[in-house]
Order: C-alpha cells, then structure tokens, then sequence
C-alpha cells in the first residue's frame, strides 16, 4: 500500500497501480518486440505439426463437400425431416465461438481490465476465423450452394422475393456486419504493432507491412485519434455480437417446432456462445503459449483469471439451461414437454446427459485454483468445455427434428453420415489453419499494449518509491 | 523564410516532457508550439496534453454514420417491400416496422463503423502528408519529439534539446 498525502501521488496511484502482477514488469521494451517478432519467425516444431495436421483435416472436409456437392444431400443422409444436421448444428457453435474474442476485446477494453492485453489479439482473430467458417456451413447446408443470394437482403428487382421478415435474412445481415466489424477491428487495433513489423522486415515482407501499416508513425494526433476510434469500434461490436447470437437464435424461436418455441433462447444462446468461446480461449491460449513460447506474456495469473471468467459465464449458462427445462416442464405446452422427456429418455440421452455434464458439472473444475494452475488439465478442461458446448447444439437440432408434432415424421434413430462428420472435421481444420496461419503472418500478441502495461506497472514502482 | 525539420530521440517520457516545457516556454521567434508531434512507442496523453489542444473529430464521422446508416437501413428495406406490391401481403402491412427494425440496426452499426473508421484516416491525414523525419527506435522505446521551425530557429531548438540529454538529434533541411 501507498501512504501518501500528496494529491498527484493519490492520482498516480489510482491510475498507475495495478491489481495483480499479471506479467513480468521488469521486462524491456525492445525485448518484447524482439520476443514477438520472433515468435513470427521461428516457432516450435508444433507448429508445424498442428498446421499440417489442420491442412489434411481440411482437405478431407474438401474432399466431402465435392462428394456431396456432386451427388447431392442425400450423401450426408440429410432428408425430411433431418434437413439441417450437423451442418446447422455446427453453424451454431462456430457463431458462438466468434463471441469471445468480442468479450475479451471489446468489453474488457471498455472495463479498462489491463489483464486482457497480452491474449486480446488472437482472441479476436478467432473471432473472424469462427465467422468465417460458420458462414461456410450457411452454403454447405443448402446444398444447391450457388442459391446462396436467397438468404441475402436485398432490393427485390428481380422478383426473387427475399423475404425481409425472416429470421434467416436478418441473420445473414447480421452475421455479414459482424464478420465485417470484426476484421475493420482486428485490422485497426493492429495498425501500431504492423508498423513495429514494417521498421524490423526487410524486402517483400516490409513492403506488405509497409502497406498495411498506413504510414503510422506513433505521432500525437495519431494516437489521439486511433484510441477514440478502437473505443468507439468496441462500444458498436457489443451490441452488435449480442444481437448476432440473438438473431441466431430467433431462427429457432420465432418457429413453432416444440422445443424451440422458448422466450429465454436469445440470452441463453449469448451465454453459450460466451461460454464456449472463453473455453476455446484456454485451449488457444495454452496451444499459443508453448508453440510461440509465449511464457512470459501469457502467464500463470492470466490463465487463472480466463479460468475464473470461464467458470462464472458457465454458471450463467447452467441457470439459463434450468430456466429453459423449468419454463417447458412448467409451461402448458404437452408437445414441448414430450421432446424434453424424448431428450432425456429417447435414442440421444446419452449426448443429452453428457452435454449436461460437461457443460454443467466440468467446469466446477475451474473452481479449485489448483487445477487452474495446471495446464494439461486446463487443456483437457477446455476441450471437454467446448466437446460440451457442441453438443448442446446438435441436442438443440437434431432431436427436435426427430420428435416433431407429427409422429409419422419421427426419426428417432437418425444418425449424421460419415460425410457430415468429415465436412464437421474439415470446418476445424479450416478454422486451425487459418488462425495457425494468422499467428505467423501477423503478431498474436499486441506490443504497443504490453508495453503500455509495463509503463503503468514502472510508474507504480515508482510511485511506490517515492 | 525556409521551414527546416529536427528530430531529438529520448530514452523515456520524463525527459521529452522537460524538452517541450522547455521549448513551449522559450518562445522563440519563427517557431509554434502547433508544429511540434510527439512520437512515441505507447500513447502518452499527458504528455500530448502540454504540447497544447489538438482536438479530435472522429465523434462526428461517428454520429453521421449512425444516422446515416440507420437511414439508409430502413430506407432501403421498406423501398423494397414497397416497390414490389405483387407480393400477397393478406392483410398485413406492406412495410412492417419491426421486422425492418433488425435489418436497420445492423446496418446502423455497420455504416457507423466504417465511417468511424473513415473519421480516423481523415484524422491521420490519410493517404498523404507523412511527417518528414522518423527513425524505427520510435516504434521500439524511444520517445521523438519533431519540430518544424524556420531554418534559423532550429539551433536555438537542438540547443534546448541537447540540454535534456538526447540520444539523438536528426535533422532534415529545406521543408
């Protein structure tokens, strides 16, 4: 603590000291420049491996898509009334995952939470990386793909009747602002750190730097102006990733199919996306630590505090899932209540039950703050987290589809075809080797940000000292 | 008069701040405190403070893209519905505001980002006007300070600097 009477060491304090000791503030800035850059240059071997292994889990899905686009939907066994499958299922999770990188950006950055700087980067990325393969699984599913130009809103000249009061249209106006916002964000925030890549690249690589970096020089004005914009950009992208996942879920709840037709779905489809995008975060985190030895930026007591974020969003999303069994099980709807007890009792309560678990009872894992600190099993947490968040997805689509109004129409039995599986698996191949990608091209961890962590933490020893 | 250029490169933001109190209270002739930027690694708003007001307009392009973009929503949603009456409404309005309301808002939010966005080049005076002098240790850890003063002005200016312990003083001439 500081005893201080002086009025200006009160405000150096108050703006100078930070909580807790998130990173090393000893650490020069030349050397995080140098430790970043480095990191674009010559990761571990790992790196290697996970790109490669990504590239040939994307080509399979390649590979499944031709077949299907070739012979038609009846090659992933998709007919009425499974007509969305895993495709929709899967469309769900991407969005979800997109959420985090906004919530980490976006929001901390508002809540001034300095612990964020160091891993808001790629969490953004992974935002526009998840975007863009959830709006892959938009064409993957209609199957005639070249009739993607139906979901688009537009002026309807040419009679082809878009229908603007359909949930599907607001959601590809939605999910294409945010893919949009994202990039202008992701791209903007970095335009500092592209300039520290243009004065240490030489030849091609300086030229592309050089570009992109759009002449910053750090000057005054530059700065007073990029802050007011990164502010601004952050305070439209909350409500923006809030109503994406909203209008996501009016896709379902605007419906009249039993199981869907719930109030509570656009909050309680926000709190899974928050959910499994900060349980994608850890795994990203601990894969980016290693590969790009990143130790000394992605510390311990950052992790720690993902963690206990993770855990609190998981306990709101656990409320919201009893909210939504409470509100059917008392509600006066029989057909609703019959899917329940169908996806508790039917062909796929095991997914039911195991997404319950590991989406319930996993993350009391993040509680114990020894298991926090133990990162092989803060990866196994989190990709149970997130095994957990997808199957609540495919538990919102596929058993309702199966147990619809109609009893003639039930499939109880239905199971998705290996060509749905491996387009599911390509979809993480593609979003692996484009952020792996990313990773290497671009700086995944924001220098201009640590060092103004490092300043804030020198003036609190000093301050201190004096 | 020739304008001329002079850049002193400092380790840290204590002593570039005494260098432009300095300079600001030195009040020589053929030099404005307008024409002096800070550069640096990280923003420094204190710092930016004492080199005087220097206002930021990307609030406006902000507002104008609000508005703009939640026109241009709703405009274009209900022009279409309106332009096309073939469609068998049974009763139900031709341009119905809340369903049109989602479409307005994204589009409210996206144009308001672009032209926040586009505030901000404007700002930076984008894509000309570069200032003159940079060295690449200012995107590392040093902190520049750049002046722009009349050709005889500038050695009474790298006076004052070097009184503040310098690492570097880079000139340019004839601007």
């Amino acid at each position: 603590m500081i005893h201080t009477t002086d009025e200006r060491d009160i405000e150096v304090e108050r703006r100078f000291v930070p909580k807790a000791k998130d990173i090393n503030d000893e650490i020069a800035w030349a050397q995080i420049n140098k430790d970043v850059l480095r990191s674009m240059e010559r990761p571990r071997m790992m790196y290697w491996v996970i790109f490669l292994a990504s590239l040939a889990l994307f080509s399979f899905g390649v590979y499944c898509e031709v077949r299907q686009y070739q012979s038609g939907l009846g090659m992933a066994d998709l007919e009425n009334p499974q007509v969305w499958g895993l495709y929709i299922a899967t469309f769900i999770f991407w969005i979800g995952m997109s959420h985090s990188g906004t919530l980490l950006s976006a929001i901390l950055h508002i809540m001034h939470a300095d612990w964020r700087k160091p891993i808001y980067r790629f969490a953004e990325a992974m935002t526009t990386f998840s975007l863009m393969t959830a709006g892959l699984f938009v064409l993957v599913h209609l199957g005639r793909v070249w009739q993607f130009y139906y979901v688009v809103a537009y002026p309807n000249e040419r009679w082809t009747w878009p229908n603007f009061n359909s949930p599907l249209v607001w959601d590809a106006t939605a999910i294409g602002t945010y893919l949009t916002s994202s990039i202008v964000f992701l791209y903007f925030g970095m335009i500092p750190d592209l300039a520290i890549c243009r004065d240490n690249a030489k030849g091609f690589r300086r030229k592309f730097y050089w570009l992109l970096s759009l002449g910053w020089q750090g000057t005054d004005r530059q700065w007073a102006n990029f802050r007011v914009t990164y502010l601004t950009v952050a305070c439209f992208l909350i409500p923006l990733a809030v109503s994406v996942h909203s209008i996501v879920a009016t896709d379902f709840a605007v419906s009249q199919q039993p199981g869907w037709h719930i109030t509570s779905f656009p909050p309680y489809f926000v709190a899974g996306a928050l959910y499994s995008g900060c349980a994608a975060i850890i795994t990203l985190f601990i894969i980016l630590r290693y590969v790009f030895r990143f130790e000394e930026y992605m510390t311990m007591p950052i992790l720690d505090k993902t963690c206990r974020l993770t855990f609190a969003i998981a306990m709101v999303w656990t409320y919201l899932n009893l909210i939504e069994y409470a509100s059917v099980w008392y509600g006066s709807d029989p057909y609703a209540k019959e899917t329940l007890i169908f996806r508790a009792t039917g062909t796929y309560a095991p997914y039911w039950w195991a997404m319950n678990f590991l989406g319930s009872v996993v993350p009391f894992a993040l509680a114990f703050k020894s298991l926090r600190n133990h990162i092989p099993t803060m990866m196994v947490v989190s990709l149970l987290l997130n095994l957990g968040m997808w199957l609540e997805r495919f538990m919102i689509v596929t058993p309702t589809f199966a147990h619809g109004y109609y009893p003639w129409t039930w499939t109880g039995n239905w199971w998705p075809s290996w060509i749905q599986w491996g387009i599911v698996a390509g979809s993480f191949g593609w979003f692996t080797m484009l952020f792996m990608l990313f990773c290497k091209i671009f700086p995944a961890v924001s220098m201009y940000e640590v060092k103004e962590m490092v300043y804030h933490r020198f003036m609190a020893r000093k301050a201190r000292a004096s | 008069m020739s304008k001329a250029h002079t850049l002193a490169l400092y380790s840290d933001f204590e002593e570039a701040g005494r260098a432009i109190q300095e300079l600001k209270s030195a009040n020589l002739q053929g030099f404005k405190m307008d024409d002096v930027i800070l550069k640096s690694p990280i923003e420094h708003p204190e710092l930016s403070e004492m080199l005087g007001s220097r206002p930021v307009y990307v609030q406006f392009f902000t507002l104008a893209g609000a508005v703009l973009g939640s026109s241009i929503g709703f405009t274009l949603i209900a022009s279409a519905q309106a332009n096309f009456l073939v469609q068998i409404r049974g009763g139900r309005p031709i341009v119905p505001l809340p369903p049109d309301l989602v479409i307005t808002y994204e589009l409210f939010i996206l144009i308001g980002v672009f032209m926040t966005v586009l505030g901000c080049f404007i700002g930076w005076k984008l894509p000309g006007n570069r200032s003159p002098i940079y060295n690449t240790s200012i995107s590392e850890d040093k902190v520049g300070i750049l002046v722009k003063a009349e050709a005889q002005t500038i050695p009474q200016i790298n006076e004052i600097f070097n009184r503040h312990q310098p690492l570097e003083i880079i000139g340019e001439q004839g601007r």
